[in-house]
């Protein structure tokens, strides 16, 4: 692969996994999992939407949202703003309402790009909003996870969106509504030990990172953990996980659980 | 209870504890009163109860029922070792989530007893290891804040030493949550924050300074109800101070919270959580 620089990018993309250079229509039409390793590539939002959601039924929410920086941490403002440059989101959740095969369903979707898909207030509220949004249209929610943590830069106001996300999650048990997680590269720290893991079906993608401290914490603090551990793979066997899927496989089993919760209500 | 009760003579009172790093140290002093400490003074025929009826009992987490005053009580809280052996087995005071089950089974005997729940927090963070991860540490620490939104008695939690992230707030679902004048609660260690982004472990300080990691500045950002005073120099000169100090605001807490109706303490608590962070406006 030598040549690489002769390539148009525009029609190959290289596997960040394995790094063999991919032909881009193959890899659309296979949901960005490479064809040589099985990697399943992290997505964007807006690709992960588009291969989840029907066509047309997404309604953003809660764009309106500010910036915020309330410990006024040392270099956080500009990195929030190049943030928002680099991806196009406002922060790192996306939320909306949109309809899988037909179901109704309030659907939240997390962008690593956007400081490593951590949590601050932005993320709490807007995840919190939209299962209190649910609970009122009656209708269940479905949230693709990808996160690096908490919002270090928020410190303990990051920690405290774990318990009010938890808790929204309640609202929605109480209501009877189902939640649905599906747990992707990576997710780890403080979404895990709040909403990622209170699914009522968690469902994690092949080959995905995940754990409750993070790569970088682990590294400083020099716990010892194999590297198996915190996988998809680790968390299913030791049954943290309902459904260890491929890609390809998503939207149809979202499909069926969503028939089977909602058929008839 | 012998283990946790040698308080060591008070020596020349030292300066209070001023920076941030000093406050995570004080709140990191091997001599400081632990959770136990607190439990024998404050409260009455304590009864530990043990095991979460699934895999363990995890001796970084102490649950119990007792009396303070007269009012029935739970209490739950994390549990840190003095001597080499103690301090292993109670896992450096980083609970494993047979601890988080057993602090949820004893949430719940509260609930249904109608028994307010008395919560004390002093944790350098949940333990993160295989076995910990293999039985769902993560689970456990989401279904403990959730379920303890919908816990229908009166949740009191004391910061009494370090607030350390997941596993300080997997039970510090509150109504009213306070800190001791000199502990720390935060999202991160502050040495593991340094590292992250200065790459530069030396900048302890500075990182405790950037994370806001004490009380009055938990107190200032409403994500906290209120400081309770230490004995000058900190809790660890004086054992007996420090006691009377955190009983007097947990029964002011309870006298405050007693015959509130249940659905009011659970949207109250709710209410409070779903706020803390919002800017002003939102």
């Amino acid at each position: 692969m030598s040549t690489t620089g002769d390539i148009p990018p525009d029609l190959w993309e290289e596997c960040s996994s394995c790094h063999q250079l991919l032909y881009s229509k193959e890899l659309t039409e296979g949901l960005w999992v490479c064809g040589k390793c099985g990697y399943h590539m992290r997505l964007s939002v807006w690709r992960r939407l588009e291969i989840t959601a029907d066509p047309g039924s997404f309604a953003e929410l809660d764009t309106d949202l500010p910036l915020v920086d309330p410990l006024d941490f040392p270099d956080y403002l500009p990195k929030l703003q190049q943030a928002r440059a680099k991806t196009g989101m406002d922060e790192a959740v996306l939320t909306g309402t949109a309809a899988i095969h037909g179901h109704r369903v309030g659907l939240g979707l997390m962008d690593l790009a956007f400081i490593g898909g951590s949590m601050g207030w932005v993320v709490g509220e807007k995840v919190s909003r939209l299962m209190e949004r649910c609970v009122e249209e009656k209708t269940p929610a479905v949230m693709f996870i990808a996160s690096g943590g908490a919002r270090m830069q928020e410190s303990l106001i990051s920690l405290m969106q774990m318990p009010k996300t938890a808790g929204a999650v309640g609202l929605l048990n109480q209501a009877g509504l189902p939640y649905i997680g599906i747990l992707t590269d990576p997710t780890y720290g403080g979404v895990t030990a709040s909403f990622a893991f209170l699914g009522d079906i968690i469902i994690a993608e092949r080959g995905a990172a995940m754990g409750f401290a993070g790569p970088r914490v682990i590294e400083i603090t020099k716990v010892k953990l194999r590297p198996e551990v915190q996988t998809a793979e680790f968390q299913y066997q030791h049954g943290m996980i309902d459904l260890l899927v491929a890609r390809s496989e998503i939207r149809e089993t979202l499909s069926d659980l969503l028939d089977w919760f909602m058929n008839g209500k | 209870m012998a283990e946790s009760d040698n308080q060591p003579a008070a020596d020349s009172a030292p300066a209070p504890p001023r920076e941030a790093w000093e406050v995570v140290q004080t709140a990191r002093n091997p001599q400081r009163p632990y959770t136990l400490d607190y439990v024998n003074r404050l409260v009455e025929r304590f009864t530990e109860l043990h095991g979460d009826r699934r895999f363990g009992d995890d001796g970084a987490m102490v649950a119990g029922l007792g009396f303070l005053e007269d009012t029935p009580v739970a209490v739950l809280g994390q549990q840190k070792g003095r001597t080499a052996a103690e301090r292993r087995e109670r896992n450096f005071g980083m609970a494993r989530p047979e601890g988080y089950r057993k602090a949820l089974r004893v949430m719940q005997l509260a609930a249904r007893f109608g028994r307010p729940l008395l919560t004390f927090i002093d944790t350098p963070g949940a333990d993160c290891l295989e076995d910990s991860e293999s039985r769902g540490i993560s689970e456990a620490i989401a279904v403990c804040q959730r379920d303890m939104f919908a816990l229908p008695v009166p949740v009191i939690s004391v910061v009494v030493g370090e607030g350390g992230s997941g596993g300080a707030i997997g039970i510090g679902v509150g109504n009213r949550v306070y800190m001791q004048q000199y502990t720390y609660y935060s999202v991160i260690m502050p040495e593991a924050c340094a590292a992250i982004l200065w790459r530069d472990p030396s900048q302890n300080k500075r990182a405790a300074e950037a994370l806001r990691v004490t009380a009055p500045d938990a107190l200032r950002l409403g994500l906290i109800d209120g400081i309770i005073p230490e004995p000058p120099g900190g809790a660890h000169l004086d054992y007996e101070a420090a006691a009377v100090a955190v009983k007097e605001q947990v029964v002011a807490a309870l006298e405050e919270l007693r015959g509130v109706p249940s659905a009011q303490l659970i949207a109250e608590r709710y209410g409070k959580f779903r706020r803390m962070g919002a800017p002003a406006g939102v």
